[in-house]
């Protein structure tokens, strides 16, 4: 990709990276932060941040889950108040209390928990957040036109309830784009994104950078920072640990200022595929939800010590496929899903877990644990059959022995086996999730969005888990939508699109824009 | 300005002191509605809290009241973890008493021990059978056993009505709509001399005990209160929606059942056309008075027992209407309800911010 705007070395970005004073009113920060401080009961999220972002600069904020980023960002659009600090904009000190201040100055904010209403439509989230002049009986047709412009499809009659991750985070980025804002805050856009899509994003901020918006950009994703940012601000543990020039420095070498040590590299063997331990064949499914995609006619097989992945954006029929293949929804015919040579068709979760099966979910928070429950208890709620149970009653030592060997194993951040799930940042969950269903041993494991918003660290550690799992022998099936993790960890791919799944390829016979090309179909 | 923030993490403390809190606040609301109905709040105080537990007879009746609560509560606190909405108990608890004094109607003359157990035998299975209707219709049907469950309950009291009314009236009962006075052999032995407190508190507390057995130690319990928690997780778990139901009414319906048992075979000693002054509905109010804790429970049944003595003990000392018992009920519940928001959130004192300055 190219690096585009390359700034020529006498444009006021560079003059002022150079450090040269900005009295001279055309060259003022849109944006500046000075000492920003936020101090939650349990946590330093912010400790006296400084930051200036430059107009028409797309400006990199770079962390670990956990170093203070979103809390930032949530500082800036108004979301919570700093304890301490202070804000310029344009050159004015100024004091935003609501998001709809905010958005008076021209800030816009995409955010990564998406802050969008469960039971309202595209359209009505969409005006609740426009001014009251900008909404009106045209407005449907305009977020329409937005989504189309873009390549971010969207019904706008649609209620958020039944969108998927996906989808709902398309919701966000055109309900920003509607405003016409000056500065733009994204946090981890392009993570549920196809390839060409990303790309398009991309044209579309640069052209907006190019007329002069600032973007603030949030991503772990490294090869993008570099490719699309001037600037980049490293956040480690509430604190600016560094500032570069992203296109200057290496992948290698902005993860280490990130998380202060090198990444694991996972090794990859050749695989060595053995009988078939899962079978989908012919597998038709209506959906469940009136807006949910149908499965049509789905076969695919995952040998025993091999990594198939599926490939798709989301919102097509993957999490129906998981459902499926898990047990949260039966099938009439037996023979639809088959488990190490048992027709498991018509055999709930529980059943199918007994055979052998584990299952990461993509939703960690109220499926994949329990928020109000502590690690033990969430272990508990499926490793049971782990010699946790005796006569019916649970073997409260075992419990915890299991938990704290999973949170050792694991690398699990948390107090103990007693924390409750929902004090645990996101990729510590996934990693308590993701050890719990592993130290079963299954011999099938399917995994949904594994990596979805887990830092650069845990991400890599889980990637090599499920790698470790296949030499182990055990038939593993990932799905997600990150191309470059499909093709680091898989030896197979298939794309899901509209329901429909593609044939699986070889990893070697395939290619990124051959796979980007079927799911956008 | 005062602010409501959201804890990090939810408060234990606050946990338990939110049914004080309330109970409190309903002493408060007692003061001010005695005192607008001319009465000296303080004399007021005396007769509705004091007065009746002054005596060894009072306390065996705070105890005889407090036990079918503590049963009945135990029971649908089970389902209620579970998000399972049993609202029958009453219902539940007339089928009990049916059941159970149909047994001791049918052993008239035995003398034999077995008559107790075999009573409270049928009589839970009685409640058992009267929840599985709703239970029934909910995993066939999904109908809201918040509905069935109600509905049933008029059912049953009619069916008992009907009962004692016709086929089981007792022929030498001057007409009146009662069956004949049970046995010596089915009614429970009195626990305290002088008191009408029999050995029904004791079984009631066991089964408080077993209950906290089951939901804090027993993998069934766990998943009913995954179930109830996180449905989503309990699914993905592969915990059955359909026995999580079944399980959850039974157990309310099966200690219902055995509270109809306990009153018919206690204090009533016969079959009459009601059994039970609604403790099915207000056990529902112990059962959230006691965090659906069965510890919790057991204290929330005392104060419960306590304002239907107080109830009786003002309409007779200082001619206040019955309504007064069923006010502080609800007025105990709404403050309990109002008081648990800060268990998930506190309140904070905040400046008024500044609106932002802009152009």
């Amino acid at each position: 990709m190219p690096l585009h705007p390359t700034p020529d070395p006498d444009s006021p970005t560079r003059m002022l990276s150079a450090g040269l004073p900005d009295t001279v009113s055309n060259f003022l920060p849109r944006l500046r932060l000075s000492g920003i401080t936020k101090v939650y009961p349990s946590v330093v999220a912010n400790d006296g941040i400084d930051l200036a972002v430059l107009p028409g600069e797309i400006h990199a904020v770079l962390g670990e889950n956990g170093a203070g980023k979103s809390t930032l960002m949530k500082i800036i659009y108004g979301v919570v108040q700093a304890d301490a600090g202070t804000m310029q904009w344009e050159g004015r000190e100024v004091d935003i209390a609501t998001p709809a201040d905010a958005r008076r100055l021209g800030i816009g904010m995409v955010f990564q928990n998406f802050a969008l209403f469960e039971t309202l439509t595209v359209v009505e989230n969409i005006a609740l957040a426009l001014e009251s002049g900008r909404a009106g009986p045209g407005l449907a047709a305009r977020i329409r036109d937005v989504s189309a412009k873009y390549g971010l499809p969207l019904d706008p009659r649609r209620p958020i309830h039944t969108l998927s991750v996906g989808e709902r985070q398309r919701v966000e980025i055109v309900r920003c784009l509607l405003q016409d804002p000056r500065l733009i805050i994204l946090d981890e856009p392009t993570s549920v994104l196809t390839p060409q899509a990303v790309a398009k994003l991309f044209e579309t901020l640069r052209r907006l950078a190019a007329e002069g918006c600032s973007i603030l950009y949030i991503s772990h994703k490294l090869d993008e920072i570099r490719a699309l940012c001037h600037k980049a601000t490293v956040l480690r543990a509430g604190r600016v640990t560094g500032e570069c020039d992203p296109r200057k420095e290496s992948s290698s070498s902005l993860a280490r200022m990130m998380i202060g040590s090198d990444l694991p590299h996972p090794r990859h063997r050749e695989a060595r595929a053995g009988k078939p331990a899962l079978v989908v064949s012919g597998l038709t499914l209506a959906s469940g939800d009136p807006f949910g995609t149908a499965l049509a006619n789905i076969s695919l097989t995952v040998r025993a010590g091999e990594i198939v992945g599926i490939a798709g954006v989301s919102g097509n029929g993957q999490n129906e496929l998981m459902a499926a293949i898990s047990g949260e929804r039966t099938q009439a015919d037996a023979a639809a899903v088959t488990i190490l040579g048992t027709p498991a068709g018509r055999l709930d979760a529980a059943q199918r877990r007994a055979l052998g099966l584990a299952f990461v979910p993509e939703e960690r928070l109220g499926r994949g644990a329990v928020p109000e429950m502590s690690l033990a208890d969430n272990a508990l709620l499926t490793a049971h059959r782990e010699g946790l149970v005796g006569h019916g009653f649970i073997r409260v030592g075992a419990v915890r022995e299991y938990a704290v060997g999973t949170i050792d194993a694991f690398g699990v951040k948390a107090g103990g086996a007693d924390t409750a799930a929902q004090a645990l940042s996101g990729g510590n969950l996934q990693k308590f999730i993701v050890g719990r269903e592993m130290r079963q041993r299954p011999r099938v494991l399917i995994a949904s969005q594994p990596t979805w918003g887990v830092d650069v660290g845990a991400a890599a550690q889980i990637r090599q888990a499920l790698l470790d799992m296949r030499d182990a022998g055990a038939a593993v099936l990932v799905v997600s939508e990150e191309l470059d993790e499909l093709f680091e960890i898989c030896d197979g791919l298939a794309v899901i699109a509209q329901g429909r799944l593609s044939e699986v390829k070889p990893l070697r016979e395939t290619s990124i824009e051959e796979i980007g090309t079927l799911m956008s179909r | 300005m005062l602010k409501l923030e959201a804890r990090p993490e939810p408060s234990r403390i606050a946990g338990w002191l939110s049914p004080l809190l309330a109970a409190a606040a309903t002493l408060v609301v007692g003061f001010i509605l005695f005192t607008a109905l001319g009465k000296d709040p303080w004399v007021a105080f005396h007769a509705f809290f004091v007065k009746p537990v002054s005596t060894r007879y009072g306390v065996g009746e705070l105890l005889l009241k407090a036990t079918p609560l503590m049963l009945i509560a135990v029971g649908l606190a089970a389902g209620y973890r579970a998000n399972v909405w049993n609202i029958g108990a009453e219902g539940q608890l007339t089928m009990g008493a049916i059941f159970g004094g149909g047994v001791a109607l049918l052993l008239q003359d035995s003398t034999s021990a077995l008559v107790l157990p075999a009573m409270m035998v049928a009589g839970v299975a009685g409640g058992m059978f009267w929840a599985a209707f709703p239970a029934w219709l909910r995993t066939r049907w999904n109908a809201s056993e918040i509905l069935t469950s109600l509905m049933l309950v008029y059912v049953a009291t009619l069916t008992l009505s009907l009962l004692v009314h016709g086929a089981w009236r007792d022929p030498e009962g001057f007409n009146f709509p009662q069956s004949k006075m049970f046995g010596e052999a089915a009614l429970l032995p009195i626990l305290l001399a002088e008191t009408r407190l029999n050995i029904a508190l004791p079984i009631a507390l066991a089964v408080v005990a077993l209950a906290w057995l089951f939901m804090r130690r027993s993998l069934a319990g766990f998943q009913m209160r995954v179930a109830g928690l996180a449905p989503a997780a309990a699914n993905y778990a592969g915990i059955s929606a359909h026995r999580t139901v079944w399980l959850g009414m039974l157990i309310g319906g099966a200690c219902a059942g055995l509270a109809g048992v306990g009153e018919v075979a206690g204090p009533i000693g016969q079959l009459l056309p009601s059994v039970s002054p609604g403790y099915g509905f207000a056990a529902i109010i112990v059962a959230f008075v006691g965090r659906l804790h069965p510890l919790g429970i057991v204290f929330a049944s005392l104060l419960m027992s306590l304002l239907y003595l107080g109830g009786e003990s003002a309409q007779i000392n200082l001619a206040m209407p019955s309504a007064v018992t069923g006010l502080f009920q609800g007025t105990l519940l709404f403050f309990l309800l109002a008081a648990d928001v800060f268990i998930n959130y506190r309140l904070r004192f905040v400046r008024w911010s500044r609106r932002a300055a802009h152009a």
